[in-house]
């Protein structure tokens, strides 16, 4: 499969090599003694989570509790806002993404993001998941071809579009938008997806085709999802972690999270008995 | 009313609160009606004005515009014919000439004070000087540029001309270039930076198409502007008889033409004033269609 990926990875590879590990890591992402702070306001104490390879692993815990915000600090998309700082590392694939030699361009083209709301360009649907390649400087012809058509039918999106490539993607509709996303953080072969509530915005029809996608997804990436949808968790993840204020308080197999949490705080929100 | 229909033996009125609660709902709507058709009629009081202005400038102004006046040089004192051929052109080369220097300076701006580093002490010091620079009267932009171009170069020139009015439209272009910028969604920058672009990629392949409809509108706002002003030109280009050979003289426009032919004593070169302000608005109008049709939303 590595022969297949488009030239535009290499950039990634070549900073996140995959060691030819045939087990999938149990570390993929590591956390290590991670605080984070916007201003003087701490959003998150002492996180410490390994993540594993090719699994999907779910964050959950009410609002404000720094589920996306950890989230967003795999692919140092904090960063983009004024006044922030961290303490502590991460980690993917054994190397800080924090590390110095790293460009935070290369990190973000190994980590995909799919946002909250569905955010395609104002352009058509095949520039959409061009655009990581094209701002890699790949413009030939074939591979573009080749990669709108992976990733379309990876995000099993493909019969619904191959005919309308060059229409704007603003004329999808909700969930199809939403799929589009995906494809396009998947364009460029990332090594994990990060999912900021990717259904929050979608009719329950097309909340089960991207958990369907989710499934599918796992086979080839790193999955963390962010989810205010406990059934969604119960259903997609093979390991959950439940926030609360800023904490980690529980992380474990998602079956042990919802049947027998070991710490009071997580059942307390899991039966819904939270105050 | 129509529960007293349905239910005949049990009358409204033995609700205790619905007389007040009618009277208050009443009231409230009288507000409502009183406050609307206030507002339509200050909108049509606005329109007065606006639309004496252009019914005045079509009713003088229309006849004398044929197609020799874009042919012809102005007439000289007490003669009659002529045109106003040398005040459109050069109109158009210092309107060209500032949007050439005020463009790439607001726009490049715009784009280092908001997507740069918009919390900056610079980009707050950019900030209030432009808006200050908005308000400032235009002829000091006409002193400014005789002081540092007319003074040093030795003369009045379409060149400072062209210089006065970038200074004047400067902040105008920077600050709805800022806020074309500002309208742009979030989220598409937030899309881009989590597919690994650059600043500079972001911004030149996702941010600025998205900006430019809005940004062009604020081009033609200063477009409309530095065409109208008089003030700036007389200190730097002044005025002159013949065709423009070149940027380095004394250059005709028509607000200077519009301000000389309308003090002097001569009926002709009054209603040539007149025509003069009248292809004036018509230049504005189709620079702003124009503008509008082309880089309409698609």
């Amino acid at each position: 499969m590595d022969q297949q990926r488009p030239e535009t990875s290499v950039v990634s590879s070549a900073n996140f090599a995959p060691v030819n590990t045939p087990e999938p890591r149990s570390d993929f992402l590591k956390v290590e003694n991670f605080n984070f702070y916007y201003g003087k306001k701490q959003a998150l104490y002492g996180i410490n989570m390994e993540i594993p390879e090719r699994q999907v692993t779910a964050f959950i815990g009410p609002s404000g509790c720094g589920k996306s915000t950890l989230l967003r600090n795999f692919n140092r998309m904090n960063e983009l806002i004024d006044g922030v700082h961290h303490e502590g590392e991460i980690y993917l694939n054994g190397r800080s993404i924090y590390d110095k030699a790293i460009e935070v361009i290369a990190l973000r083209r190994s980590i995909g993001m799919v946002f909250q709301k569905s955010n395609p360009f104002p352009k058509s649907i095949y520039e959409n998941i061009v655009y990581s390649l094209r701002i890699a400087g790949t413009n030939s012809r074939s591979i573009l071809d080749e990669t709108v058509e992976r990733s379309l039918r990876g995000a099993a999106l493909w019969e619904e579009v191959k005919d309308r490539l060059h229409d704007s993607a603003l004329g999808l509709s909700g969930g199809q938008m939403q799929r589009l996303c995906i494809a396009r953080a998947i364009a460029n072969r990332p090594e994990v997806l990060l999912m900021d509530e990717p259904c929050s915005a979608l009719d329950p029809i097309a909340t089960a085709k991207v958990e369907d996608l989710i499934h599918e997804l796992k086979k080839e990436f790193t999955i963390v999802i962010v989810t205010h949808n406990m059934q969604q968790a119960t259903r997609c993840s093979d390991k959950t972690a439940f926030f609360y204020l800023g904490k980690l308080i529980e992380f474990d197999e998602t079956q042990k999270i919802f049947t027998n949490p070991s710490e009071k705080q997580t059942e307390d929100y899991i039966t819904g008995r939270f105050g | 009313m129509s529960s007293a229909i349905a239910t005949p033996e049990k009358p409204v009125h033995k609700d205790f609160f619905h007389k007040a609660r009618e009277a208050r709902s009443g009231f409230r709507s009288l507000v409502n009606r009183v406050l609307s058709i206030l507002c339509v009629t200050l909108a049509f009081l606005a329109l007065i004005p606006l639309l004496s202005i252009i019914f005045l400038v079509l009713k003088k102004g229309l006849p004398l515009l044929t197609w020799s006046v874009f042919t012809q040089l102005p007439p000289a004192a007490g003669q009659i014919g002529g045109g106003i051929g040398n005040a459109v052109v050069g109109t158009l080369l210092m309107v060209g000439v500032a949007l050439v220097i005020a463009t790439p300076f607001g726009i490049l701006s715009a784009i280092y004070v908001n997507e740069y580093a918009p919390y900056s002490r610079l980009a707050n010091a950019v900030r209030f000087v432009a808006k200050l620079l908005t308000g400032i009267p235009s002829i000091i932009c006409g002193v400014f540029a005789y002081a540092v171009i007319v003074l040093t170069t030795g003369g009045f020139s379409a060149w400072a001309g062209g210089f006065a009015l970038a200074i004047l439209i400067l902040p105008t272009i920077l600050l709805t270039a800022e806020q074309a910028l500002i309208g742009v969604s979030k989220a598409y920058r937030e899309a881009s930076y989590g597919l690994g672009a650059t600043n500079f990629q972001t911004i030149w392949r996702i941010v600025l198409p998205d900006a430019l409809p809005a940004m062009m509108t604020g081009i033609m706002l200063a477009v409309a502007r530095a065409a109208g002003e008089t003030a700036p030109l007389i200190f730097t280009a002044l005025f002159s008889q013949y065709w423009i050979q070149s940027l380095k003289e004394p250059t005709a426009s028509l607000s200077v033409l519009i301000y000389n032919f309308s003090t002097v004593p001569f009926p002709h070169q009054i209603q040539m004033a007149w025509t003069a302000s009248l292809v004036l608005v018509i230049l504005v109008t189709i620079a702003n269609v124009s503008a509008q049709i082309v880089f309409r939303k698609k």
